[in-house]
């Protein structure tokens, strides 16, 4: 990572939306900013953008590294590294850009068609990674915890990873071990609040399968909220805006179908971590969760500036 | 009962050409994938090993016309799990490309298909969303573009109604 000279930003990122978060999780994306630029990580945005092409994957291989290769070039003109807030969009633009930077030959049929087509042209210089990893990585949980204002020590969260901020390894350059992940941990436990462990914390939400198979996606869902209730945690902390979907906008239905009631608040780590900073929860978004954290809220003790 | 005569013994090397199904030969069955898998857990349709077995075996039109091949959420615990490197939900992405080719679009993907090319998004950002945005001091963002619009048509994906 270059650093440019002086002291501040500490670095700079291109923020990539994907589909979801300006639609569904705009909480996400005022929280991550919010904490970015308080913590010296300097976002900018092309507003061009299109999906990463992880819907396609499945359907036509060359369609999806088309669709990731443009999302790609329009960085690359930038000279910035990317990173994602969404976990899906990690995976599928990281994986792609491994598969062009890998296959000189493969690179070079995709941008044929990408030229033709869309007068693009993708070399391979751009590094894709996810918001939590920079916070995680080039912030560190020390910076963190040198910086909190407010008091969380009462909160009890329970960390869902989700399964492509780590997986598959090879892709992510073996960030941690996708079988015993602890970024999350630490970087909630920085926060001051607890990360709480539960069973099969590692399960899939099962947004993967919604759009084919809404009762087996919900099911998938339904386990976990099972499993942190179990824990009597204040929430689930998360990192991705589909996990969101299945556990935040679907819960109601997952009540319904199997006949349970969970209330159980779902926030996304910025969200945590401004409050942590002091930030006031309306600066967060915190007014936009559909299941309203007001108990939570309550355990959070501001400290007089 | 599997007759042997339905079988297609070249199935298998239009998969291992695919990309993402080129290391299907490796699997030796052992059930790694099946046993970790968070979808088997809530429904026994979906079984990767049974697939992976079935299109072993040449049963091309069963794994192509089946729903199954479409249950993987693509969690990767099999990826990183697999002693043969199998890579299970890139080879599943490579069963899913054939069986599109070969007519078998879920309705549910063609409307995918058609969202992306009417947006270049899976979900549209009507004026709704890009007045919350200029309301909420973010940056605002081109809620179209054609480009998807062109590589899905160019590539054979999507189709003008005419």
């Amino acid at each position: 990572m270059k650093r440019p000279e002086g002291s501040s930003p500490l670095s700079q990122y291109i923020l990539y939306l994907g589909c979801t978060v300006p639609v569904r999780a705009l909480n996400y994306e005022i929280s991550a900013r919010k904490v970015a630029q308080r913590l010296g990580v300097q976002l900018e945005d092309i507003p061009e953008f299109s999906c990463c092409g992880y819907p396609v994957k499945s359907l036509h291989h060359d369609a999806y590294l088309l669709m990731a290769a443009r999302n790609l070039a329009l960085a690359e003109k930038k000279g910035l590294p990317v990173c994602t807030l969404c976990s899906s969009c990690c995976g599928s633009l990281a994986e792609a850009n491994h598969e062009l930077q890998e296959d000189e030959k493969l690179r070079s049929r995709i941008n044929e068609d990408l030229s033709r087509w869309l007068g693009m042209r993708y070399e391979g210089g751009v590094r894709v990674t996810h918001f939590t990893r920079v916070l995680q990585q080039e912030v560190g949980s020390k910076k963190i915890s040198e910086q909190i204002q407010a008091d969380l020590s009462s909160l009890r969260v329970a960390p869902h990873y989700g399964c492509h901020y780590t997986k598959p390894s090879t892709i992510h350059h073996r960030a941690e071990d996708p079988e015993n992940p602890r970024s999350l941990d630490e970087l909630i436990e920085a926060t001051g609040a607890h990360s709480v462990n539960y069973e099969d914390k590692l399960q899939c939400c099962g947004g993967g399968v919604l759009a084919i198979d809404e009762q087996v996606s919900l099911a998938m869902a339904q386990r976990k909220l099972d499993h942190v209730r179990a824990q009597q945690a204040d929430a689930i902390v998360l990192i991705c805006p589909f996990c969101n979907v299945m556990y935040e906008s679907n819960q109601r239905k997952i009540e319904k179908v199997f006949q349970k009631e969970y209330k159980l608040p779902i926030l996304f780590y910025p969200q945590l971590l401004g409050l942590a900073l002091g930030m006031a929860p309306e600066e967060l978004g915190l007014n936009m969760n559909r299941i309203k954290p007001n108990e939570l809220l309550k355990k959070v003790n501001r400290r007089a500036s | 009962m599997i007759d042997s005569k339905n079988l297609d013994p070249n199935f298998k090397l239009l998969i291992a050409a695919e990309p993402g199904g080129e290391n299907i030969k490796r699997c030796f069955s052992c059930g790694t994938c099946t046993a970790g898998c968070p979808v088997r857990e809530v429904t026994d349709r979906y079984n990767p090993r049974r697939i992976i077995r079935m299109a072993l075996l040449g049963m091309k039109k069963e794994v192509l016309s089946s729903q199954f091949i479409w249950l993987c959420s693509s969690c990767y615990t099999c990826f990183e799990r697999c002693p043969q490197n199998v890579r299970i939900p890139e080879l599943m992405n490579a069963l899913k490309n054939i069986a599109v080719r070969e007519g078998y679009l879920p309705a549910a993907m063609k409307s995918q298909i058609d969202l992306l090319s009417s947006f270049g998004r899976l979900l549209e950002i009507t004026e709704f969303e890009s007045e919350k945005r200029r309301e909420s001091g973010l940056p605002s963002i081109q809620g179209k573009t054609e480009d998807v619009k062109k590589i899905l048509g160019e590539v054979g994906l999507h189709r003008e109604k005419t």
